[in-house]
């Protein structure tokens, strides 16, 4: 208990896990760089003045995958924030539900084009529908896990959050919860080291996010988050400790945020270029391909190939969601009670 | 049929709906063992086990967050706030969270989720024991927020918050645990949430009122037939959605109107049901609207002479229902 590690060394951990296949090691591959792409034409499109909103996920690729592939996907369950693009397209969010969300547009799967884009939800895939101010979810987390414990299932509940958002005492109550009752849960902090301006050390006076999980009486470590095995090493370990009955693990995914915080944010009045610069050339997603090339399993056409895929389902997708209608103004109506709910949700 | 308290009645809903459904299960500082500081959960523990009555950490807004999330997974949460005036810090989970959950999700998911809050002054509980709160939330789509005024109702309608899909926020008239007695029916039986319900029919004018307030105002009804004045009471109950009809209905008749709360004046629950009448009944109108409600002070005093002075009683009702037979 309250074993806090800082794990992984700055390098990048090259030695495959033994207990991923090929083909599922391309697919991590593959939907950080579906990610990726998605993520780059949503800027494309806001500065084509098309859509009016985009927060990116750019650079938590790796904390993001590595998670998604520790969990039994489609049986536990995910409480997200709004930068976990990665995670959703890996739980079978499709490209097209992101851009119907970027859109505004009739039809889109998280709210019905109700909220801003990238408030997640999918209920087919046990993820609940985020909001915007922060942490609120963390609550929800050890609600959810709570309810495996009494239930006596064997499911965990994965929540995320950004570093920042731990100084909210939502996270705090949230997290006592799960440590006070042992609950099935991961607690993944995407530290990217800016809530918008404001630096890391502007949130706390400790070196890492996991040191505070001593605080708690859980399980924390800190971990390289743009090394994409690494994290599902760490991952991994906790989704076995909160099958085993042994608790929570508060996971930090040490990161950098590579673009501003939101399509409206400027970084340039508060960090230098050369940072960023610096960042850019830790790239989760470089630095995945060139391990699964050292290890012959990613040929250059291959990647070529996957790269050609990718490009044809996110134009496909962007060119579906631009033609599609708008929602009629009169959905906004409903449904505000349980009693409307007329869908066949 | 026996006579109960409101607090026995409360805590025969809550005994019947664990009994009734598995997925029932209360949470709330000192629901244990202690069976919370007004008893409504006194030997559930005993009967249900410590995985069913569940002492949560001091602290309200994780009390109503994590009810929420158990709610999202299929639980049926019954959360209990110790005092209303504790509420605040979980204002942004019931508020943000639970009350938009639906709606957000375009129905994907929503919240079945009741919270209990004993409000209300007239016990010596100064300003943090002794807020009501209910406009705070009645201002809010999504939500739905009762207040029992009698035994009968209390449990018939916590019963039916229990089942109902939405969250529902019920606040208990603590001053009336133990002081408001009535028949309550053994078993199974609910009152559903919407319906007000007139309690005594009258002609000269119509009063409106809920929880410990309306109880005052059957008494005060009582005084002034003495007197020869014919009230009309209504007993709101479910406060959110509001039942307009029931309210028009009776401004129609007596032609009259008088809100009574216990909430500060301005822009408390009154301000709604007047507008309502303003609106949909201002044709049958023989006088202006009245509102009989607290002073606008921050909260309520402890020392008796301010706390007296604060409250809405019979004898103020009374005063103000006279005044308006008169106009």
């Amino acid at each position: 208990m309250a074993a806090t590690a800082v794990a992984s060394p700055p390098t990048l951990n090259s030695r495959l896990p033994t207990d991923l296949s090929t083909e599922t090691l391309l697919e991590i591959y593959r939907v950080m760089l579906r990610s990726r792409r998605c993520d780059e034409r949503a800027w494309v499109l806001h500065r084509q003045g098309k859509v009016a909103f985009h927060i990116s996920a750019i650079g938590h690729e790796a904390a993001q995958a590595g998670a998604a592939f520790a969990l039994r996907r489609g049986e536990d369950w995910l409480v997200p924030y709004y930068r976990d693009l990665t995670l959703m397209l890996a739980l079978g969010y499709t490209p097209r539900d992101f851009y119907l969300g970027l859109f505004g547009k009739k039809g889109e799967p998280s709210s019905g084009a109700r909220q801003m884009p990238s408030h997640w939800s999918m209920r087919s895939a046990n993820v609940v529908s985020t909001s915007s101010p922060v942490a609120t979810q963390i609550p929800h987390a050890a609600g959810i896990a709570l309810a495996i414990k009494l239930r006596g299932e064997d499911k965990l509940c994965l929540t995320c959050i950004g570093e920042g958002s731990t100084s909210q005492g939502e996270w705090y109550e949230g997290l006592n919860w799960a440590a006070v009752h042992k609950l099935p849960m991961i607690c993944l902090v995407q530290n990217n080291q800016y809530a918008i301006s404001a630096p890391v050390e502007k949130q706390m006076a400790v070196r890492t996010v996991a040191e505070r999980a001593a605080a708690f009486g859980m399980a924390g470590v800190s971990v390289d988050g743009n090394d994409v095995l690494a994290m599902y090493r760490a991952m991994k370990e906790a989704a076995d400790r909160a099958r085993a009955g042994d608790g929570p693990t508060l996971v930090e995914a040490r990161t950098y945020r590579i673009t501003p915080h939101s399509s409206d944010d400027d970084d340039r009045s508060y960090r230098s270029r050369e940072e960023v610069e610096e960042w850019k050339g830790r790239d989760p997603i470089q630095r995945f391909r060139a391990v699964l090339e050292d290890a012959g399993l990613l040929a250059v056409e291959m990647h070529e190939q996957i790269e050609a895929d990718i490009k044809a389902e996110v134009e496909a997708a962007v060119k579906f969601c631009e033609a599609a209608p708008y929602p009629d103004a009169g959905e906004g109506l409903y449904p505000v009670y349980a009693e409307q709910i007329t869908s066949n949700k | 049929m026996a006579e109960m308290t409101l607090i026995e009645a409360i805590r025969a809903a809550l005994d019947e709906e664990l009994a009734r459904d598995e997925r029932v299960f209360i949470t709330g500082e000192d629901v244990g063992k202690r069976g919370g500081v007004f008893r409504a959960t006194m030997g559930l523990i005993d009967k249900y086990g410590p995985h069913r009555i569940i002492d949560s950490p001091l602290a309200e807004l994780s009390i109503a967050g994590v009810g929420i999330g158990a709610a999202l997974y299929g639980m049926r949460p019954i959360c209990e706030i110790q005092f209303a005036d504790f509420i605040h810090p979980a204002f942004n989970q019931i508020v943000n969270e639970a009350a938009k959950m639906c709606y957000r999700s375009d129905g994907a998911w929503t919240v079945p989720l009741v919270i209990r809050a004993p409000y209300g002054g007239g016990i010596s509980g100064g300003l943090y024991h002794s807020q009501s709160l209910e406009a705070f939330f009645t201002h809010v789509p999504g939500l739905k927020v009762v207040i029992p005024s009698s035994p009968h109702d209390a449990k018939g309608l916590l019963k039916s918050a229990v089942r109902d899909p939405n969250p529902v926020l019920f606040f208990e008239p603590k001053k009336g645990y133990r002081l408001i007695k009535g028949e309550v029916p053994a078993g199974e039986y609910t009152v559903p949430i919407g319906p007000a319900n007139i309690t005594r029919a009258g002609t000269d004018l119509s009063v409106f009122a809920y929880g410990m307030m309306h109880y005052y105002c059957l008494k005060a009804a009582e005084v002034v037939a003495a007197e020869g004045i014919n009230v009309e009471v209504v007993d709101l109950r479910t406060l959110l959605p509001v039942d307009r009809e029931s309210v028009v209905a009776s401004v129609r008749k007596t032609g009259k109107a008088l809100i009574v709360y216990e909430d500060n004046l301005t822009m408390g629950y009154g301000a709604e049901i007047a507008a309502v009448i303003a609106d949909e009944a201002f044709a049958h109108l023989d006088a202006p609207v009245k509102r009989l409600a607290a002073p606008d002070v921050p909260a309520v005093p402890f020392s008796h002479p301010m706390q007296d002075w604060f409250m809405p009683n019979a004898e103020k009702i009374a005063a103000a229902m006279r005044e308006l037979a008169n106009y």
